[in-house]
């Protein structure tokens, strides 16, 4: 059994609200999750869902209001947790008065790499992602495909072990995110671990090893693709995922659509 | 497991190699480990003052220095015209007077849109997903706009007294050396205040409007405050003579007479008393601002 590398524990969170007579809202509900090395894990779940909050308690933006989140081991509160992750949002904003490259090697000291250790990862990221021409134009000159190469470039930079990906084909073109879709596979080849939200059911089906789907804070369902599809009595995953959201298209909306 | 066929991903990532403390600190002694942690916190709050750095030069900040260097260079200029010693005097006066008001303006605005602009840009998502923690980011900050404020003085005060010098022929080193200092030092208690008031004050615009306003006071008024409280009836007196304790003095760091009047130097240890005073006060409001920033929820 390989290591679990990413757990949140009866993670609970609440955010403050002025809504009418509500002062708090339940964005988590006692989440429980286990990410084990190697594993590419979609995290879905619709608008509203949890999937960004619960990327924040990883991240150490939001602090959980009970339970625990770990990432290899160490509490995501701790700086050092952040030292083998890479992180790539959901829309990718960066100093625009930065050259990629200068951001890059901005991000690669903040990793303490050495100058030439630097230059070495700068030039591989920079040859996957295809911004070798660019690498010495501001990033305000990019255009959004671009920008959104240089988030996973920056994303790469520390070679590591386990990426975060929030949404990470939003907003792109089909070419686009077959590029981001190569890469995950090709860091899955690499034993590298993936954790990542997306509402592209069909790029989740074929990249992940197991899915989890959430719904108001809650874990509905976790498994394998083809475990959930068969424990659903369903075709693929999307019908799955709507069957637990409960979205799921009437019969006659099934036959109309068919029919269409 | 599906063949990669795509000629993109045949291009070799880095292979991976130690990248710091997780990785490393499987052994060892414990000092070792935490001189490591020390060492990569400066390099943390090193990067993020030369990103500040850049960001000041890049947005053509410095510019405003520029132009009012030109504007000092003319009024030095036309001191040759008059050749009196009281309007030489005038003339230093007003000079300095501008030093000090553009690099105010300068350091209060440069530091207040920090942190705003970069949750309202949302580069501190990035930023503060690698090995940062809240507190380097503020203290990286910090050190930016700080030093930022020390190359922007060192600018004015060169020029100044260059030109100064070639007209009277005379170098007082070391009143440049202390009055430099001393104004350096009440920057970067200005600084580390504006930075506390950027994690309060929701926008950029209050929090340069409510730090300019609270530091002239204090330049013009804290002076005069205990003798105000001795004229007034208990409880007021009480209040602002607490009030006189309890405020930064940044007047002690005017020094300007030295320049203007060739008064005769600080005695160095008042000098030195005068910097960890300033150093207090930095190290007092800096540790607000990392409190306040740590509890606060990023989304």
């Amino acid at each position: 059994m390989s290591e679990i590398i990413l757990k949140t524990e009866n993670l609970r969170v609440e955010y403050r609200t002025r809504e009418f007579g509500q002062t708090t809202k339940l964005a988590l509900k006692n989440l429980n999750l286990s990410v084990r090395a190697g594993e590419v894990y979609g995290f879905l779940g619709p608008n509203g869902a949890g999937k960004t909050t619960t990327m924040n308690v990883l991240l150490g933006f939001v602090n959980a209001s009970a339970g625990s989140a770990s990432l290899f081991g160490v509490n995501v509160r701790e700086p050092i947790a952040r030292q083998r992750i890479g992180y790539l949002p959901e829309q990718t904003y960066y100093y625009k008065f930065l050259t990629a490259e200068e951001i890059l090697r901005f991000y690669a000291r903040i990793f303490g790499l050495s100058a030439e250790e630097t230059t070495r990862r700068i030039d591989g990221v920079l040859k996957l992602v295809e911004l070798e021409a660019a690498r010495r134009r501001l990033i305000k000159t990019y255009s959004k495909g671009m920008q959104q190469r240089v988030g996973l470039a920056q994303a790469l930079i520390n070679n590591p072990d386990l990426l975060i990906l929030d949404e990470p084909t939003s907003g792109l073109d089909p070419l686009g995110r077959m590029k981001v879709r190569e890469i995950i596979q090709r860091l899955k080849n690499e034993g590298k671990t993936v954790f990542f939200s997306s509402h592209e059911l069909g790029e989740v089906e074929t990249v992940c090893d197991r899915v989890a789907i959430l719904t108001e804070g809650e874990l509905k369902a976790e498994g394998q693709v083809n475990e959930l599809v068969r424990l659903y009595q369903r075709d693929n995953l999307e019908q799955v995922f709507l069957k637990i959201i409960g979205h799921e298209p009437s019969h006659e909306s099934t036959v109309v659509d068919r029919a269409a | 497991m599906n063949p990669v066929t795509n000629p993109l991903l045949s291009t070799a990532l880095p292979e991976a190699g130690p990248v710091g403390p997780v990785r490393q600190a499987q052994g060892g002694p414990s000092h070792q480990a935490h001189d490591r942690s020390r060492s990569r916190s400066w390099n943390t709050i090193s990067a993020v003052a030369s990103v500040v750095l850049k960001e000041l030069y890049r947005r053509k900040d410095f510019y405003v220095l520029f132009v009012l260097t030109a504007l000092l260079t003319l009024l030095m200029g036309s001191v040759s015209l008059f050749s009196q010693d009281a309007a030489v005097r005038a003339t230093r006066e007003i000079c300095l007077a501008l030093i000090w008001i553009s690099s105010l303006v300068i350091v209060v605005t440069a530091t207040a849109r920090q942190i705003p602009t970069e949750r309202e840009q949302r580069t501190l998502f990035p930023l503060l997903a690698k090995p940062v923690s809240r507190s380097e980011f503020v203290l990286g900050k910090f050190a930016g706009c700080w030093s930022s404020a020390g190359l922007c003085l060192l600018v004015f005060y060169v020029f100044f007294a260059v030109i100064a010098g070639a007209q009277e022929h005379e170098w007082p080193l070391a009143n440049y050396f202390q009055l430099l200092t001393l104004h350096w030092f009440m920057l970067g208690i200005v600084c580390a205040l504006t930075l506390l008031g950027s994690l309060i004050f929701a926008a950029p615009s209050s929090n340069n409007t409510i730090t300019l306003v609270v530091t002239t006071g204090i330049l013009l008024m804290a002076r005069h405050l205990n003798k105000v409280a001795m004229k007034m009836a208990e409880p007021w007196q009480s209040v602002v003579s607490a009030l006189y304790f309890v405020l930064p003095h940044l007047e002690f760091y005017d020094a300007r007479d030295l320049v203007i009047h060739n008064f005769g130097l600080v005695r160095w240890g008042f000098w030195a008393l005068a910097l960890v005073y300033a150093v207090v006060w930095m190290a007092l409001f800096l540790t607000s601002a990392c409190w306040l920033f740590r509890r606060r929820a990023i989304h």
